[in-house]
């Protein structure tokens, strides 16, 4: 030993470790550059924007109705809530009542779209815990809503699905059979999804205590949803707030304890078997009636019409090339999207075109909560907490 | 056609807010079934305080927050929207500013909800807006090099040389 030696311990060294922006992990275009202390996380930084497409100045520019299509794009997961609070928003604009029998499609086709929505994320969880066969079975369930969904509007993932002042087709009997079939044999895989982790030690040990954010923080971060309802906060804007007749439906709202991993897995566990049952009174309490509200202004006319009536045909003109009276006026309209609530604030100048619109988009608001909560964590433990969040680029960017 | 939604507590929160704040009040009206109050800028921050710690009003939670541009306002061309909720009572309210186009500071309520953070830096993204007070105002969708603010009215999506859907080519 040296007497010059220096006695003082060297300043602790931290490495920087770059998760991202695509890395199969982070399920996203999700960046975060974390600092670590060997295996623990000290703090992190993430950077958000890269699929950033201008949803709200592109809004300025669109018809009413070609605003759709945008908004299929937020939360890609469960495209069609967000495709029907924005028609909602627009039919708080204009005043319009849409029929019993629409309100009550739209509600399944919801209620099927948060059952997909929660069956990638709740899977998802239990991939990067690990276990795979989880996903791979129950995301059968997810094709077959996805088959439903491909017989009432023809598309898959970003549906476009119903119009302003209702639905574009009612349910063909070929939907009601596969609508029946998914109701039949949903529950039994779900059971099958449920045995393989919910009481699985494995999956239990990864979970529990992981991630934990408390209702306070939660609610001063923003949070709507099940991550705020695994926290422990009831609030869910389809109790709150009725829209399209979930005030008829009897069902119950799942809250957590402790606001972690295991409890946010939970809430949506539960919440895919209340959907259920809320499908399960709409269809056997389907209305009969028409499908969309009489708005000519709005809703597109029969194509036979089209083609042998003037009217219609000035209609259909009209509607294609987005010429459609609006009347002034400022309408915020919220519902409840696969991770939180979705609002749409809405102004109209009574031009073509919204003055100003602006989407609440809750995965953006309560991922600036992922640094707080992954502090002290494990990488592997961030992983698990960004999957069970659910966000998704989509919306985070917009 | 406004859906005749009548809020009741409406007149009972202006009232406290006129009381306390006399004149920073300057409009309650309600559009469609939100209530919304205007008031001065400089008031802002204590009338949010106000609404947020008051027992009687409790609105804890920032629902949602955005930047407005209204070239033909003339004195108010940009304005901020502040959404709040009372989650016990289901109260929701929004508040809104205006101010002028060479006076773009705004306090910032990021130390009243941590949530504001990220939606005032996509506001200031956005506008232009400089948030007195904000712990980390950057950009936060665009890319850093941008030198403008994208969502003001006189930046066209579609480039300027575009005709085909001018209003005056459908009678307007």
């Amino acid at each position: 030993m040296t007497e010059n030696q220096n006695i003082l311990v060297p300043e602790k060294e931290y490495t920087t470790l770059n998760l991202g922006p695509t890395h199969p992990a982070t399920h996203g275009i999700f960046q975060n550059i974390l600092k670590m202390d060997g295996e623990i996380i000290v703090s992190a930084e993430p950077t958000v924007g890269y699929i950033h497409r201008a949803f709200e100045k592109l809004a300025e520019r669109r018809p009413y109705n070609q605003i759709a299509p945008i908004t299929d794009r937020l939360n890609y997961c469960s495209a069609p809530i967000n495709n029907m609070g924005w028609h909602m928003t627009v039919e708080k604009l204009i005043g319009c009542e849409v029929p019993k029998r629409a309100q009550y499609i739209r509600v399944i086709i919801m209620e099927l779209a948060r059952i997909a929505d929660h069956i990638i994320c709740d899977s998802v969880i239990g991939v990067d815990t690990g276990a795979l066969s989880g996903f791979l079975y129950i995301f059968q369930e997810r094709e077959h809503i996805y088959e439903i969904f491909e017989e009432v509007c023809g598309a898959r993932l970003t549906t476009n699905t119903g119009r302003i002042g209702g639905m574009e087709r009612d349910f063909s009997p070929k939907a009601w059979e596969k609508l029946e079939y998914f109701v039949k044999h949903f529950p039994e895989k779900l059971q099958e999804f449920e045995n393989l982790l919910l009481r699985n030690r494995i999956f239990m040990d990864r979970t529990i205590n992981v991630g934990p954010i408390s209702a306070e923080r939660a609610l001063a971060y923003g949070f709507t949803g099940p991550n705020l309802r695994a926290a422990g906060v009831d609030y869910d804007v389809r109790v709150m707030n009725p829209y399209s007749s979930y005030e008829d439906f009897d069902f119950q709202i799942p809250v957590g304890t402790n606001g972690d991993t295991y409890d946010r897995f939970m809430v949506r566990l539960e919440e895919m078997k209340q959907s259920l049952g809320i499908i399960q009174q709409a269809m056997k309490n389907m209305p009969d009636g028409p499908i969309h509200a009489d708005v000519p202004d709005f809703y597109l006319p029969p194509k036979e019409d089209v083609y042998s009536k003037m009217e219609a045909l000035i209609y259909q003109f009209k509607i294609v090339m987005g010429e459609m009276d609006v009347p002034k006026g400022e309408v915020y309209h919220s519902v409840e999207g696969g991770n939180g609530e979705l609002g749409f604030y809405l102004i109209s100048d009574g031009g073509r075109t919204p003055f100003r619109l602006h989407f609440r988009r809750p995965c953006f608001i309560y991922y600036q909560a992922y640094p707080e909560m992954i502090k002290g964590a494990m990488l592997s433990d961030a992983i698990l907490t960004m999957s069970s969040l659910n966000v998704i680029a989509g919306e985070l960017d917009a | 056609m406004k859906i005749p939604i009548e809020i009741d507590w409406l007149e009972e929160v202006a009232g406290r807010l006129r009381e306390n704040f006399g004149e920073q009040v300057l409009n309650v009206e309600q559009a469609y079934d939100f209530p919304v109050i205007v008031v001065e800028k400089k008031a802002i921050i204590d009338i949010l305080a106000f609404l947020k710690n008051d027992p009687s009003m409790g609105f804890t939670f920032l629902t949602t927050l955005c930047g407005l541009h209204v070239p033909n306002y003339e004195g108010g061309e940009f304005g901020m929207m502040y959404q709040l909720h009372n989650m016990p009572e289901n109260r929701r309210l929004r508040i809104k500013i205006f101010m002028g186009e060479n006076d773009l500071d705004v306090p910032t309520v990021s130390a009243l909800w941590p949530t504001a953070n990220w939606m005032e830096r996509q506001e200031y993204d956005f506008f232009g807006f400089n948030f007195v007070g904000h712990p980390d105002l950057r950009r936060i969708l665009n890319m850093d090099e941008m030198n403008y603010h994208p969502m003001r009215k006189q930046y066209p999506l579609e480039d300027l040389g575009k005709h085909d859907k001018d209003d005056a080519k459908f009678g307007r």
